[in-house]
């Protein structure tokens, strides 16, 4: 391909007095390391991780951050953020992330996991620490399949849906029925802030850096276990294009998982 | 109304060519390019010169190659600068 036509598209339009830095309002925050994501073309987990690294920026609380990354797609988060990281077993970022947070109270500490690692191998780690009421943040990514590992079927997934180990659609008889997590340990008195969010549109990107943002407030005022729940899109084992999966998003996974706070601190009811 | 205008500047190496930006434009700037990136994807670019500055486009970008300006027509005037602070303060008027 000729370098000139590249040039030439990209600066096209380009408005050389408005592309100045006095009138920046939005790039790429510093804490996330200005390497290419590995992830598929159009997957939530990329605008996850940029919204973290923006809320923990704007907060201005990178050196008092420690992450725990989970196993699945999201593997390597490490690589990105630019703070403290830990690697976790799979299903066990939260007991890692107990052990950081006892041993040192004053950091803030967050995990960050998907459905498979969360929700499946994870789940007896995840109810008992916010049992427990441990002191920290957990950010759930929920796509309703095992991402890595080419599309099994996950606790998470719809009744119905098609994965390659449910090829006739998940038959609820069989296989049982979805795992709604956040309802499952809103319940729990240490848990103080529960809430599903999305990624699928602007605005409820938007609500979901809201919600980060919330959740690292309530850490600071020790008031016990944040969940967030982020509805996310797998257009590659969804078999769709990332436009068809925010729709499938849209369609299916909102009305079978409401979009919400499940539970708030009782101050502010 | 003040005249609000924007614009952005694409990393065009690091698109991925997703499409989430060209429908979350309001103004339909945005399209995918006839050309491929170095990895092969067809890259985003704008195509029309109404561009607001909503950031909509940065905000769903799963690779955050956006980068986006607003000028509005306040026109501000910069009073003082304190250096040091957190990030360099500056205050101003409109």
């Amino acid at each position: 391909m000729d370098e000139k036509d590249l040039k030439l598209n990209e600066t096209e339009f380009l408005n050389e007095d408005i592309c100045v830095a006095e009138y920046l309002v939005y790039k790429k925050p510093e804490t996330l390391i200005d390497i290419d994501l590995h992830y598929c073309p159009g997957c939530g987990h990329g605008v996850v991780h940029r919204l973290l690294m923006e809320v923990i920026e704007e907060m201005n609380i990178v050196d008092k951050v420690i992450g725990v990354a989970p196993v699945g797609c999201s593997v390597f988060a490490y690589n990105y953020m630019d703070i403290d990281m830990q690697e976790a077993a799979h299903g066990r970022a939260t007991a890692v992330a107990t052990g950081i947070k006892r041993v040192l109270p004053d950091k803030l500490v967050f995990t960050y996991q998907g459905d498979g690692d969360l929700a499946a191998i994870g789940t007896a780690e995840t109810i008992h620490a916010c049992n427990r009421g441990e002191n920290f943040l957990i950010v759930f990514i929920n796509n309703a399949v095992y991402g890595m590992t080419s599309g099994q079927m996950a606790p998470t997934t719809l009744p119905g849906m098609v994965t390659t180990t449910t090829p006739f659609g998940r038959d609820t008889s069989i296989t049982g029925f979805p795992l709604k997590i956040s309802e499952l340990v809103a319940q729990l008195p240490g848990v103080c802030y529960v809430t599903r969010t999305s990624v699928h549109t602007a605005g409820n990107v938007r609500r979901t850096k809201k919600a980060i943002q919330k959740a690292f407030e309530y850490q600071m005022q020790n008031k016990g276990t944040c969940l967030i729940e982020v509805l996310s899109n797998c257009p590659s084992n969804w078999k769709m294009t990332p436009l068809e999966s925010n729709k499938f998003i849209e369609e299916e996974m909102i009305p079978f998982y409401p979009l919400g706070d499940i539970k708030v601190p009782k101050e502010e009811k | 109304m003040a005249k609000v205008k924007g614009d952005i500047i694409v990393d065009i190496e690091k698109c991925k060519g997703c499409e989430l930006c060209v429908v979350a434009c309001p103004q339909g700037a945005i399209a995918l390019s006839d050309n491929i990136n170095k990895k092969g994807y067809h890259y985003m670019i704008k195509i029309k010169d109404n561009c607001t500055g909503c950031e909509n486009c940065a905000l769903v970008c799963p690779d955050a190659v956006i980068t986006v300006y607003r000028k509005s027509g306040k026109k501000k005037e910069k009073i003082a600068t304190i250096s040091n602070v957190q990030n360099n303060m500056t205050m101003e008027v409109n």
